[in-house]
């Protein structure tokens, strides 16, 4: 079983970081994992993107061409990105980023869910991943919260809570 | 279990060097291998080490042939443009039969081309980017574990056989993370170094370290003896990870490539077509040998236009040989390879050319 996860959005909205957690969670459930972030001239305010596979074995291509699980955190990303997602998979949409009318209709049975994260939150990221990962089933809470806790470094131990708060609501939420 | 910790492949490779008893980096700063400064920036000096960033990258390399020619486990690492930039003081530190590490973490080229990732300075690490008859040996890694585990190597066989050691990983291996085992199961050989400008103490005569010789029979001597210890790297050290059981065509590649490859195989598998890997860990010594028994054809797949395909033609001549590449930061999509293999396939796969 793998799982190819694409996250886009503009750079500073925090897709590395959201990877990062997803990678670690990954890890804690004892897959192998890869996280490749665009390092490109979008770091510097266009559109960022991050690849995280989480698989049973190891991985190949560390490169995400079309992901099981698509999170969007704007329409242009969507826009991109939405099209090339599986069959059977998952796409993750911020609705107070992307309109209704800029959705798609999901095709081949995969299931779209928007939720107005940066409304609910400033920590838009967190509540994205932690409805994506509930949803998916990729890890249990537990899995997701050690994750959280690897992923935040130790000199910016203070914004553990408010992460942690933000996964919560994601979570609940979906 | 052993502890794994998420890593990028750039802070990978500091940590291990760190391990193997590298005291002295030297860089300049280039996207996108950074962080393998910016990590020896914070950990040598911890370890009672050097970290020094130099105004260029030029002063970085003659620093390293200085560190290297007192004996000390030394450094540098850089990005396309800033290696050609080093390939005189490369040139020099062969011809001085010192040893160093050299990292490449490879981007789009020629020129300043972009910051995007390529394998296109193949030709540039395994035929000798700088004057004169020399080599380095060329470590290709393709996993976070293996950038670790090679760069421990590699300063034992830069001491071992007193040349520099270039590790060639690409953008992408430099950016990404995956987990390594936090302990390195590989201890470095440290060797005696009595060659090195360490002080004669007035105990013993005085080392010399230089390229130059304006005696004709001589230098062709030095020369010849340094070519003697190639050979005996091209006979011992050629390394590749093979994968070729029952295939009805073998992929080759290395780093990010080979990984891309392995999807591709994947791919090809549900169409009902065995396809096989050979993936060069050295890239010089080549692993001539690994090529040896192969009676299928070979697709050559690379971010560039096609610089290791010579090396493998001349490792398999009596196969057809393909070849599959992106450039410019562009990188091969899995299915764009399935498109061409079985096109490749069927233009026919008969086993002699």
């Amino acid at each position: 079983m793998e799982h190819g996860i694409l996250l886009a959005g503009f750079g500073g909205q925090g897709i590395l970081f959201a990877g990062k957690v997803l990678a670690q969670t990954g890890l804690i459930c004892g897959k192998n994992v890869s996280w490749l972030p665009s390092y490109g001239p979008e770091m510097r305010g266009g559109t960022a993107n991050c690849n995280v596979i989480i698989s049973d074995s190891e991985v190949s291509s560390p490169i995400v061409t079309m992901p099981q699980i698509l999170v969007c955190m704007n329409g242009p990303s969507y826009a991109k990105f939405a099209e090339s997602t599986q069959k059977g998979g998952y796409i993750f949409v911020d609705g107070a980023m992307v309109g209704d009318d800029e959705l798609m209709e999901p095709a081949g049975e995969i299931t779209q869910v928007s939720i107005p994260a940066s409304q609910m939150s400033k920590l838009a990221n967190m509540v994205l991943i932690g409805c994506m990962v509930r949803v998916s089933e990729l890890a249990t809470w537990d899995e997701l919260e050690e994750g959280l806790k690897k992923a935040v470094p130790a000199r910016k131990r203070e914004m553990l809570d408010a992460n942690l708060s933000a996964l919560k609501l994601g979570w609940d939420f979906c | 279990m052993a502890e794994k910790v998420l890593m990028k492949g750039n802070e990978a490779i500091a940590y291990a060097a760190v391990h193997a008893g590298c005291r002295y980096f030297f860089g300049y700063p280039i996207t996108p291998q950074t962080e393998i400064a910016a990590y020896m920036a914070k950990n040598l000096p911890k370890a009672g080490g050097v970290f020094l960033q130099a105004e260029s990258e030029i002063a970085a390399i003659n620093m390293v042939y200085g560190a290297a020619g007192a004996g000390a486990r030394v450094m540098t690492s850089s990005s396309s443009p800033g290696i050609s930039l080093k390939q005189e003081g490369i040139s020099y530190i062969a011809g001085a039969d010192l040893p160093c590490v050299i990292v490449n973490i490879m981007r789009a080229g020629p020129g300043l081309g972009g910051i995007l990732p390529s394998q296109s300075d193949y030709f540039q690490a395994t035929k000798g980017g700088g004057h004169g008859d020399y080599h380095m040996i060329v470590l290709a890694p393709s996993t976070i574990q293996e950038m670790v585990d090679i760069t421990v190597e590699a300063f034992d066989l830069a001491d071992k056989y007193r040349m520099p050691v270039m590790i060639l990983g690409d953008g992408i291996l430099g950016q990404m993370m995956e987990p390594i085992e936090l302990n390195i199961a590989k201890t470095p050989e440290i060797i005696a170094k009595p060659w090195a400008t360490t002080g004669t103490q007035c105990k013993r005569k005085k080392n010399i370290i230089n390229s130059l010789n304006t005696n004709a029979p001589e230098l062709e001597q030095w020369n010849i003896a340094r070519q003697k210890r190639y050979d005996e790297v091209i006979a011992n050290e050629p390394r590749a990870k093979t994968d070729i059981e029952g295939a009805d065509v073998i992929f080759s590649a290395f780093g990010t490539s080979a990984r891309i490859c392995k999807t591709a195989i994947e791919l090809l598998a549900e169409k009902g077509i065995k396809a096989g890997l050979i993936r060069p860990i050295t890239l010089f010594p080549f692993p001539v040998y690994a090529y040896k028994d192969v009676k299928k054809p070979i697709i050559v797949v690379e971010m560039n236009h096609g610089q290791m395909v010579e090396d493998v033609r001349l490792a398999a001549p009596n196969v057809r040989v393909g070849f599959y590449g992106r450039s410019g930061g562009m990188v091969p999509i899995p299915a764009d390879i399935v498109d061409y293999t079985l096109k490749f396939i069927n233009e026919g796969l008969s086993e002699i050319v």
